[in-house]
């Protein structure tokens, strides 16, 4: 039988170590009206067969269209050596790190990753990883909510869609009143924001760039929720942290975002991984868990997990959150991957997907049809305006090979037109060439 | 001691080797302000490739693992992970697929091998576990719990019904009253009984029509099959109370008996518990929740639905639905390995893996009762529960039994869980460790604990063969050093 062991001398001696005759002595507490002889499923099947049969399934997905899809998801290349040093198993197939002196490995990797998110934000402590960057996007509104006593939060729509359709569903049980801010022209209202935000307040959430790929800096945003003792929740594009103004320099209380353009495959939706960082000051009412240094009786330096005492394990429904396992190999991933691009990477990679996607927008602008949005400046993500409908655009443009980009009318009403475009590094001058020339052959 | 990646950086080294920018692409000119720009570089560190791999590959080193030991952890069900998982997670037909194509027009017919893995575990898994439909999307066993505690609260809404408490006994994991407690409910507690169950009059009398769930684990934290289920799930749903089965110990009851033929109305499972994926080092997980018909049209957007030319679809329009739990489908890479771990198994080999399991644990429970305290003397199911009770007699405490395991090379129990158990020692050793490996384990701890008696004293400086000592913890919480 594969993955057990067990053979029937060794059955028999342990049934034997027991006193019982045979093992089902030892589920006689099921009651027997409930027990079943065995399950309505195919019988198992040998590792070739599971292998080819998978195999065949992927095949029935596409993997060779050009991609420009984006929309907070992005396909950027990932290095050799991420894939090569995650998959040691010493790493995968380790346990959550309770016991840390043998889980030094772990532990050290997810300080280290704390400490790169601190860095490319300019935030003071991170955590060890959530979800995605939906729901951490979620936690950290439940968290300004713990922070300030207050039940509003704002919420600029420019904020992904995904990410608001998840704020709304965890808090329908939970007195959260939230207040949508509508973009114009694809940027964040200043007006109506500081109008809406009161003493009631508990957080304004931005995000930054936006859905629509727009470029901002919220440091007045921010300036006057702080007048009104209301916290700033940002959520954020890592890679573009290479380029733009950090979230921490614009003054923000929480930062989040979306870990998977961090050296995590697409895969579909998931796993991916979400972060957040904070102000010390605030650490305490910060979910998800935390890896502290610490020493040895020897004076060694070690790294414990540690502020357990605001975990579900210790609290349990007084908890600051009910999360337990998180994303720690994804977070081992996106660390791996920024201590590869390092220091110059870091910064070069924003440059490069920035340049690319502003050469992208002068071939697009010169389609008899299509206008690129010029009202903000943009990082490598951006809507162009079409002169149809663009879900049809975008299914005329799979049949030449293209996922063109993410039609805007999907979530926002109005705006069927528009479609929103992404450039990475992996997309060649030709390859931006070739797009062009098809979209203008569709329209 | 080990130096941070941070403190190994050399300016001017570099690892990363960017494609280049053609000449007509550089000459463009970006628009974006220079008051949008970050003040200065982000403090990366600056490395050559070989440096971050050296870096992480001695980590790796300083790591337990199921691939090099074994986890005797009660309720983690660290069983082995099969390869062949991890390779077709990483065909590349899946691994590429970006999460919004469904979402385009026509976009759903490039995912229909994904689409087809979602459908077929959401069907293996209700057969599983007899529930009549899964959602996938939850990405942990808590995510589950609350995604099923927000299904509970959508069924009674929808109903008219005003319920306020959720019912959970006392040997309950933490996740389950914070969960109940974050989709809005207070908890009430149920204590334990002497045979280790739930406390049926204690039970009955807070059972009205208030309640809106009870949350169970079975066999519960304590290894034990709850004897009387059946009465409890009757007694729930007279009062329109939901029942919800936390599967972190489903091990136990593959191919055995089915939660929903239990009366449980809701159920999560652990995907990185009982089928096999890797727990990496505290996630990515995976925790589906399967419910009974009449909770479908609660289950979270979106869901897949097979056509009837064969095609599958997602359904967005679901006016009933709790809403988004997670981004897309859940942990797909996850779900997949999940897949082809059930595949591997088939019908009977889901039936090998709870008698097997089982077997293992009650052979350890035999052997080790003589020189432990067991929480309570009867048959266990996958996991044994025993009270460091009489080596703390000598001072030895649960934790020092935990540390000298490590000092041997061998990975702890579970320990002070359930809480209900004074220093407890759970162990699960799960249908993956040989004979072999558990007499290994089992002397170790026999040896433990006659040295408890013999010299405590020495037990406090353990461990020393691990890569360091005993960390001082309260320095940790107090110091709040979380970063370099």
């Amino acid at each position: 039988m594969p993955y057990i062991p067990t053979t029937e001398r060794d059955r028999t001696a342990m049934l034997q170590a027991i006193g019982v005759t045979d093992v089902a002595a030892l589920f006689a507490d099921v009651p027997a009206s409930v027990r079943i002889s065995g399950l309505n499923l195919p019988p198992g099947r040998s590792e070739v067969e599971v292998y080819e049969y998978l195999n065949q399934m992927s095949h029935r997905n596409t993997h060779d269209l050009i991609g420009f899809l984006g929309g907070g998801y992005y396909d950027h290349f990932i290095p050799a050596c991420v894939d090569a040093l995650a998959s040691r198993s010493e790493f995968y197939t380790a346990y959550t790190p309770y016991q840390p002196e043998a889980s030094q490995g772990t532990l050290q990797a997810i300080f280290e990753y704390q400490t790169a998110i601190c860095r490319i934000t300019d935030m003071e402590v991170a955590n060890a990883s959530l979800y995605d960057g939906g729901t951490a996007l979620y936690e950290a509104a439940m968290m300004a909510i713990r922070l300030t006593g207050r039940r509003k939060i704002l919420l600029d729509s420019g904020v992904n869609p995904i990410y608001r359709n998840i704020l709304y569903s965890y808090t329908r049980n939970l007195s959260v009143d939230f207040v949508e801010i509508p973009a114009i022209h694809g940027q964040s209202d200043r007006e109506r924001i500081t109008a809406a935000l009161d003493d009631k307040t508990a957080a304004i959430i931005l995000q930054n760039p936006n859905f629509f790929g727009a470029v901002d800096d919220f440091a007045d945003v921010i300036e006057a929720a702080h007048q009104q003792g209301c916290l700033s929740v940002m959520s954020v594009y890592p890679v573009s942290l290479g380029l733009l103004k950090t979230p921490g320099q614009m003054g923000a209380d929480i930062v989040t975002g979306e870990g998977q353009s961090l050296g995590l495959p697409l895969s579909f939706g998931g796993p991916y991984l979400g972060f957040m960082a904070t102000r010390m000051a605030h650490v305490r009412k910060m979910p998800g868990r935390l890896a502290g240094a610490t020493r040895d009786a020897n004076g060694r330096r070690g790294f414990v997990l540690t502020l357990q005492a605001r975990e579900q394990h210790i609290r349990r429904e007084k908890a600051m959150s009910n999360i337990c396992s998180n994303e720690a190999l994804c977070a081992l991933r996106a660390l791996i991957y920024l201590s590869w691009l390092g220091k110059g990477g870091f910064k070069d990679l924003a440059h490069i997907c920035a340049q690319k996607a502003e050469y992208a927008k002068t071939r697009l602008s010169a389609i008899p049809g299509v206008e690129v949005k010029k009202s903000a400046p943009t990082f490598n993500e951006f809507t162009i305006e079409l002169p149809c409908d663009a879900s049809d655009v975008v299914s005329r443009m799979i049949d030449r090979g293209f996922a063109a980009g993410f039609p805007l009318g999907r979530y926002y009403k109005g705006m069927e037109n528009y479609l929103l475009v992404a450039v990475t590094e992996k997309r060649t001058r030709e390859q931006i060439g070739l797009f062009a020339e098809a979209l203008e052959g569709v329209l | 001691m080990s130096l941070l990646i941070y403190e190994k950086s050399a300016p001017g080294r570099r690892a990363a080797n960017l494609p280049r920018l053609t000449p007509v692409e550089a000459a463009v000119k970006v628009r974006i302000p220079a008051k949008y720009f970050r003040e200065k570089e982000a403090e990366l560190p600056e490395l050559s490739e070989l440096d971050v791999v050296r870096h992480f590959t001695r980590l790796s080193l300083k790591n337990f693992s199921i691939d090099a030991n074994m986890y005797p952890l009660g309720s983690c069900t660290m069983k082995y992970n099969p390869k062949i998982c991890e390779r077709v997670a990483s065909l590349e037909g899946f691994s590429s697929l970006h999460p919004l194509l469904p979402q385009l027009r026509g976009g759903g017919m490039l995912t229909q091998g994904a689409l087809e893995v979602l459908h077929e575990t959401e069907r293996w898994l209700g057969e599983i576990v007899g529930m009549d439909a899964f959602t996938l999307q939850p990405m942990a066993g808590s995510h589950g719990e609350l995604t099923g505690m927000m299904l509970v609260a959508a069924y009674h809404h929808d109903r008219g019904n005003r319920k306020t408490k959720v019912i959970i006994p006392d040997s309950a994991h933490g996740t389950n009253p914070s969960s109940a407690a974050i989709a809005g409910y207070s908890v009430v507690t149920i204590p334990t009984n002497a045979e280790g169950g739930v406390d049926l009059a204690k039970y009955e009398a807070a059972m009205d029509g208030e309640v809106a769930a009870v949350m169970l684990t079975c066999p519960n934290t304590l290894g034990l099959f709850e004897r009387d289920i059946l009465k409890i799930a009757e007694l729930a749903h007279q009062r329109d109370a939901l029942l919800y089965y936390d599967g972190a110990n489903l091990n136990a009851l593959l191919g055995q008996c089915r939660p929903g033929d239990l009366g449980f109305d809701v159920v999560h499972v652990n995907l990185h518990k009982t089928f096999a994926t890797p727990h990496g080092g505290g996630g990515p997980g995976a925790g589906p929740v399967g419910v009974k018909a009449r909770l479908i049209p609660y289950l979270p957007t979106s869901i897949v639905v097979k056509r009837e030319d064969g095609s599958y679809a997602l359904e967005y329009d679901r006016p009933k639905s709790i809403g988004y739990i997670s981004s897309f489908y859940g942990n797909f890479a996850i779900i997949l390995r999940a897949y082809a771990y059930m595949l591997l198994l088939g019908r009977e080999g889901m039936r090998r893996v709870s008698e097997n399991a089982v077997l293992n644990a009650n052979y350890i429970q035999a052997r080790l009762k003589a020189r432990y305290a067991l929480a309570v003397d009867r048959a266990c199911m996958h996991e044994c529960v025993f009270s460091a009770s009489r080596q703390v007699e000598h001072g030895v405490h649960a934790l020092d039994v935990a540390k000298a395991l490590l000092e041997r090379g061998l990975h702890a129990p579970t320990i002070y869980f359930p809480m209900v158990v004074k220093e407890a020692l759970m162990i699960e050793p799960t249908e993956t460790e040989s004979k072999e490996q558990m007499d290994e384990l089992i002397d170790a701890m026999l040896e433990i604990a006659e040295a408890a008696e013999r010299d405590p004293a020495k037990f406090q400086a353990l461990p020393q063969n691990t890569t360091v000592g005993r960390l001082d913890e309260v320095k940790a919480a107090r110091d709040m050093c979380f970063k370099a």
